[in-house]
C-alpha cells in the first residue's frame, strides 16, 4: 500500500488579497461555482489587511470597503457551501459584514483576523440554520449531531469500495446532504483548508474535537458515496 | 483469527483514525493495516474522499451589487443611531 495521501499539515487558506484568481467581478451571481487547486497561503501577515483593518477600526468607510474587498469571497463562498442557495448566501453575507461593521472595533488581534471573521460568519450561518428549523441551535451541538446521523463504522464484510476514484457532482450533492456540524467541519478543513488548531479556534472547540468530527463527517461522506452509484444503477 | 477478535481489532484501529490521519505517522505500516483487507479499503477510501475534496476549493465571487446593498444597511444603521 502506497503511503498515506492524507496531508501532514494542510495548506493554510491565503491571506485573501493572495488567494486564487476569482473570476472577473460582476460574475453573475447565477454563475457555476469555478475550482482550483488548493491554495498556498503567504507566510507574512498581508500588510493590506493590516492597514484596512486599522482604517476600518478608526471608522474609515473606505478601508471596510478594502476589507470587504479582501474577504468577500472566501466569506461568500463559506455562506454557499452551507446553505447551497445563491439568495440566502448573499443574505448571509451581507449579515456577516453587517455584523463585521459593528464589532470590528472590538478585534483585539487574539487570533488572526481572518479567523475571527470567519467564526463571526460561522456564527450567522449557524443561526439562519436554527431560525431554518434545522437542528442546529449552538455551535456545541453542531459539533455533535443527533444519533441517528452519525455515520457507521466500518466492521464486518467488506462491502463496496470507491474504487479510488469520486464523481465530483456526487461528492457535491454529499457534502450538501451532510448535517450541518459535519459539513461544517469538513468545509473549513478538507476544502478550505484550515487546520484543526485553526477551526478549533473559530468553533470553540478541542483540537481533538475538531479531527474527531472530521473523521465522522468523512465516513458519513463515504456511507452516502456508496450508496448513490446503487441508487443510479436501478435508475 | 476469529470474527469477534478481529472486528475488536478494527474497532481498536478505526478509534485511533482520526489521531493517525494528518499525523504524519505511516499509517501504511500500522499491523492491523497490513494484516486487514477491511481497514485498508476504508483507510483507500477516506484518503480518496480527502484528496478529492480538495480539488473543490470553490472561488466564487459574489455580485457586485452586495456591496451596494451592505454599504445602504451601514447607512441606514449610522441614520438611525444617530438619530436615537
Amino acid at each position: 500500500m502506497p503511503h498515506s495521501r492524507f496531508p501532514t499539515q494542510l495548506p493554510d487558506p491565503a491571506p485573501p488579497g493572495l488567494a486564487p484568481q476569482a473570476p472577473a467581478a460582476g460574475t453573475p451571481a447565477s454563475a457555476p461555482i469555478s475550482y482550483s487547486a488548493p491554495f498556498t497561503r503567504a507566510v507574512l501577515p498581508n500588510p493590506i489587511e493590516a492597514d484596512a483593518l486599522a482604517g476600518a477600526q478608526a471608522g474609515d468607510h473606505q478601508a471596510f470597503a478594502q476589507l470587504y474587498s479582501l474577504h468577500k469571497r472566501r466569506i461568500y463562498s463559506l455562506c454557499l457551501r452551507m446553505v447551497s442557495n445563491i439568495a440566502e448566501a448573499e443574505d448571509l453575507t451581507q449579515e456577516a459584514f453587517l455584523q463585521l461593521h459593528r464589532k470590528i472595533a472590538t478585534f483585539r488581534g487574539d487570533s488572526a483576523f481572518s479567523t475571527w471573521l470567519h467564526r463571526l460568519a460561522i456564527n450567522v450561518v449557524l443561526m439562519h440554520l436554527r431560525k431554518k428549523g434545522l437542528p442546529v441551535i449552538s455551535l456545541d451541538e453542531a459539533m455533535e449531531p443527533a444519533p441517528e446521523e452519525r455515520p457507521g463504522r466500518s466492521f464486518g464484510a467488506p462491502d463496496l469500495t470507491l474504487a479510488g476514484t469520486i464523481d465530483r457532482l456526487a461528492l457535491e450533492r454529499a457534502i450538501d446532504n451532510l448535517p450541518a456540524g459535519y459539513r461544517l467541519i469538513f468545509v473549513l478543513h478538507d476544502i478550505e483548508g484550515y487546520e484543526h488548531n485553526e477551526i478549533a479556534s473559530m468553533l470553540d472547540c478541542s483540537i481533538g474535537n475538531s479531527k474527531s468530527q472530521l473523521h465522522k463527517a468523512r465516513l458519513k461522506l463515504r456511507d452516502a458515496l456508496r450508496i448513490y452509484p446503487r441508487q443510479e444503477a436501478r435508475r | 483469527m476469529t470474527e469477534d477478535a478481529k472486528n475488536l481489532s478494527c474497532a481498536a484501529f478505526q478509534a485511533r483514525l482520526p489521531e493517525l490521519i494528518g499525523s504524519g505517522e505511516n499509517i501504511a505500516a500500522d499491523p492491523h493495516i497490513q494484516s486487514c483487507e477491511l481497514c485498508r479499503a476504508l483507510l483507500a477510501d477516506l484518503e480518496t474522499i480527502a484528496e478529492a475534496a480538495r480539488q473543490l476549493f470553490p472561488i466564487v465571487e459574489p455580485p457586485d451589487e452586495l456591496w451596494e446593498q451592505i454599504e445602504s444597511a451601514i447607512k441606514n444603521e449610522q441614520g438611525s443611531s444617530d438619530r436615537g
